[in-house]
């Protein structure tokens, strides 16, 4: 018994203490007053939900939220969809297959500061590779305001989101096709499948737990982007691509409203559970599912 | 067992709050300094860390502190980092001895009561500008000194005004004229910062001020006046739309690019432009009409005091007195291209060097951006700097942008 514990206590002091603490005192300071004052004072007023009453009734709520669920929806989606379909095409031989693979896992090595800021070139409405390119093609008349107009940013910013992400959901999504057995599809070619059934009911059925631990990694990630958004507009133009995460952000170290920020970055863990709760749930009534199948 | 027992958490009360925003896990727990004992060294912080100020304020530092007979240990952070960083050193109520704080942010740390007034800690005031005192004043007390300060103008691209036939222009109306004839190809006629924070804010506030609009009123009239000109520079093509993203740093490379012919921009971009082959001229701000006031915000940075407790206030107050000689405070302005914070050295400066002459004349007048607002200030600057970019990125109106802002004004 005393055993038992001394090999939990190490693990138990460390989340209590860098995870437990830290989402603890989140939580309350989400009810006080917290302000530059308050730290130097101590004095934090407790005004109970009024942090969340002024953040939820602050215009610039709507904006984030909708940001937040359009860029975390469309940067899973494709990141997903491209991954997935880059897993497959890579799991035929051909030449140069795996430098190529390793080539593709670049956008992920690179720092995401280095990255965003070549982003940034990219979309520079007048002087930009993208529409330079666009321009001589005459695909458009007149240079987009890629990262300049409200219209605009938040699907540009998304885009940059996306190719940071596919490498990660390439390589697991690849990784977990390696596992399913060869024999399964030549039993599927003498059955007549062709290669769309193949995949839609050999490879998809197959890869479900395995999406579905991407899909809830890359959420998380995508919930809580902030580098990149940061590089690219600042969440501007005017809040134009303000998500949850950089909101809470400027609230905090911007405006130095702590109690604000802590409000924010709550109803964001709050987000986040509700996903994991789902997944995990996902998980629970799907989880005999493919060990039968296996068998 | 003491060491087996789970480290006792109030240590870690000041990082807290940093690490409850969710976003950074500091762990770092200042040990708390200070006794009763003679005091040999102090603490200074701030965030000069682009050369040359690095090492001009490092030189500085030492120089004084050896004349008062303590040493200095400095710590300069990235200039996101100071607050936070300072925030975190007053809950440990453990603030450094001396700070150097970007005069907006001081009302802020005044606010907390752990700065140390400084008329009454008996520094001599005399010789400043009223205007420089009031930027580092707080319900009253002065608790800032600025070594130096900046203010905004107007930088023109002499080969292309030159080539164009065009004087830079002193009016809105001139230079709504200018910035279209100078708008050919590759080059835009004038550039700005209009990003979403501060930066942008105070290069939109000597608009705002100049046409009569305060900082208290963003929906009167005068204000969506003066946004309504940014917008319709940016429509009609002579500034890029991408201002909105640009810091003012961004705004110097396009000037050193040739991709704007004028600029507005800081003094301190002086040292940074003269490294690069481009004949250039200052000139103030346009206004209204010919003739009115230009009002620019006062910037640069203010040194605070700690109240660290008897000594090491006096001690510090003392270096502070050192870093505010005049032979000091010269070379501080040459080397950063600042305007002195005494009238006296400010005017010999413009005299030796006439690209100074415009930015040494706008202090008087310069505003203090906190002095209605006060800690209320970052508030209302973030919601000027979104119905600026409202207006210049999307589809709103310059009215409609600037009463949604309005919102964010306090009332009384």
């Amino acid at each position: 018994m005393a055993a038992r514990i001394g090999f939990l206590a190490p693990i138990v002091a460390y989340l209590v203490l860098f995870f437990g603490y830290p989402l603890a005192a989140n939580f309350t300071m989400a009810l006080r007053e917290y302000t530059a004052a308050s730290f130097y004072t101590g004095d934090a007023p407790f005004v109970g939900l009024a942090n969340y009453a002024a953040v939820m009734g602050d215009p610039v709520f709507t904006t984030a939220l909708t940001n937040t669920a359009v860029f975390t929806a469309a940067s899973l989606f494709f990141q997903f969809g491209i991954g997935l379909a880059l897993a497959v095409f890579f799991q035929r031989h051909f030449p140069l297959n795996g430098v190529l693979r390793s080539l593709l896992l670049i956008p992920w090595l690179l720092p995401l500061v280095v990255s965003g800021t070549v982003w940034r070139w990219i979309f520079d409405q007048e002087y930009g590779v993208l529409n330079q390119t666009l321009l001589a093609l005459g695909v458009v008349d007149t240079a987009v305001p890629w990262l300049s107009s409200t219209a605009m940013a938040l699907p540009s910013v998304t885009a940059a989101n996306i190719w940071v992400g596919i490498p990660f959901n390439m390589v697991i999504l690849y990784g977990g096709l390696q596992s399913i057995p060869a024999h399964l599809y030549e039993a599927a070619a003498l059955d007549g499948a062709g290669r769309w059934q193949r995949f839609r009911h050999v490879t998809w059925p197959l890869l479900r737990p395995v999406s579905a631990v991407v899909l809830m990694l890359g959420l998380v990630y995508t919930l809580k982007v902030f580098d990149v958004i940061m590089v690219l507009t600042q969440g501007g133009p005017a809040n134009a691509t303000q998500t949850l995460t950089t909101w809470s952000y400027s609230l905090s170290f911007g405006e130095l409203d702590f109690g604000l920020g802590a409000a924010v970055g709550n109803l964001l863990i709050v987000i986040a559970l509700l996903f994991a709760v789902l997944y995990l749930r996902g998980l629970r009534s799907s989880g005999p599912a493919p060990a039968r199948e296996r068998r | 067992m003491p060491s087996a027992r789970i480290p006792r958490t109030p240590r870690l009360r000041g990082s807290s709050a940093l690490v409850a925003a969710g976003l950074l896990t500091l762990s770092t727990a200042c040990a708390g300094g200070g006794g009763e004992e003679e005091v040999t060294s102090l603490t200074a912080m701030d965030y000069n860390l682009a050369e040359p100020q690095n090492g001009t304020t490092a030189t500085m530092l030492k120089e004084c502190g050896d004349q008062a007979g303590v040493e200095i240990e400095r710590d300069a952070q990235p200039r996101d980092q100071l607050m936070p960083r300072l925030l975190q050193g007053a809950s440990q109520q453990d603030l450094p001895d001396l700070m150097l704080i970007d005069n907006p942010d001081l009302p802020q740390v005044a606010a907390t009561g752990a700065l140390l007034p400084l008329d009454e800690a008996g520094l001599d005031t005399g010789g400043y500008y009223p205007s420089v005192l009031e930027a580092g004043t707080h319900e009253d007390t002065v608790y800032g000194i600025a070594p130096g300060v900046n203010g905004l103008a107007l930088f023109t691209d002499t080969a292309v005004l030159d080539e164009a036939g065009v004087e830079p222009p002193q009016t809105w109306a001139e230079l709504r004229d200018t910035a279209a004839e100078l708008t050919e190809g590759d080059t835009k006629g004038f550039a700005f910062s209009a990003i979403g924070h501060e930066e942008g804010t105070w290069t939109f506030e000597p608009f705002l001020w100049s046409n009569g609009a305060t900082l208290t009123e963003l929906d009167s009239p005068e204000a969506v006046e003066a946004l309504e000109l940014w917008s319709d520079l940016v429509e009609e093509g002579s500034v890029s739309q991408s201002v909105v993203n640009w810091s003012q740093a961004d705004v110097n490379d396009q000037f050193l690019g040739d991709r704007a012919a004028m600029m507005i921009n800081g003094s301190w971009q002086l040292p940074v432009l003269d490294e690069e082959d481009l004949d250039y001229d200052v000139v103030p701000l346009p206004v209204p009409e010919a003739g009115a006031d230009p009002a620019t915000p006062m910037g640069g940075e203010v040194w605070a005091v700690a109240r660290n407790g008897g000594e090491r206030e006096q001690k510090a107050v003392e270096v502070l007195e050192c870093l505010l000689s005049d032979d000091n405070m010269r070379q501080w302005a040459e080397l950063n291209a600042y305007v002195p914070a005494k009238e006296e050295l400010a005017r010999q400066l413009a005299e030796d060097d006439p690209r100074m002459a415009p930015f040494v004349e706008s202090v008087p007048t310069a505003r203090s951006r906190t002095a209605e607002l006060g800690e209320e200030y970052p508030d209302v600057s973030t919601a000027i700097a979104d119905a600026v970019q409202e207006a210049l990125a999307g589809s709103t109106s310059a009215e409609e942008a600037l009463s949604q802002a309005q919102q964010s004004v306090p009332e009384n």
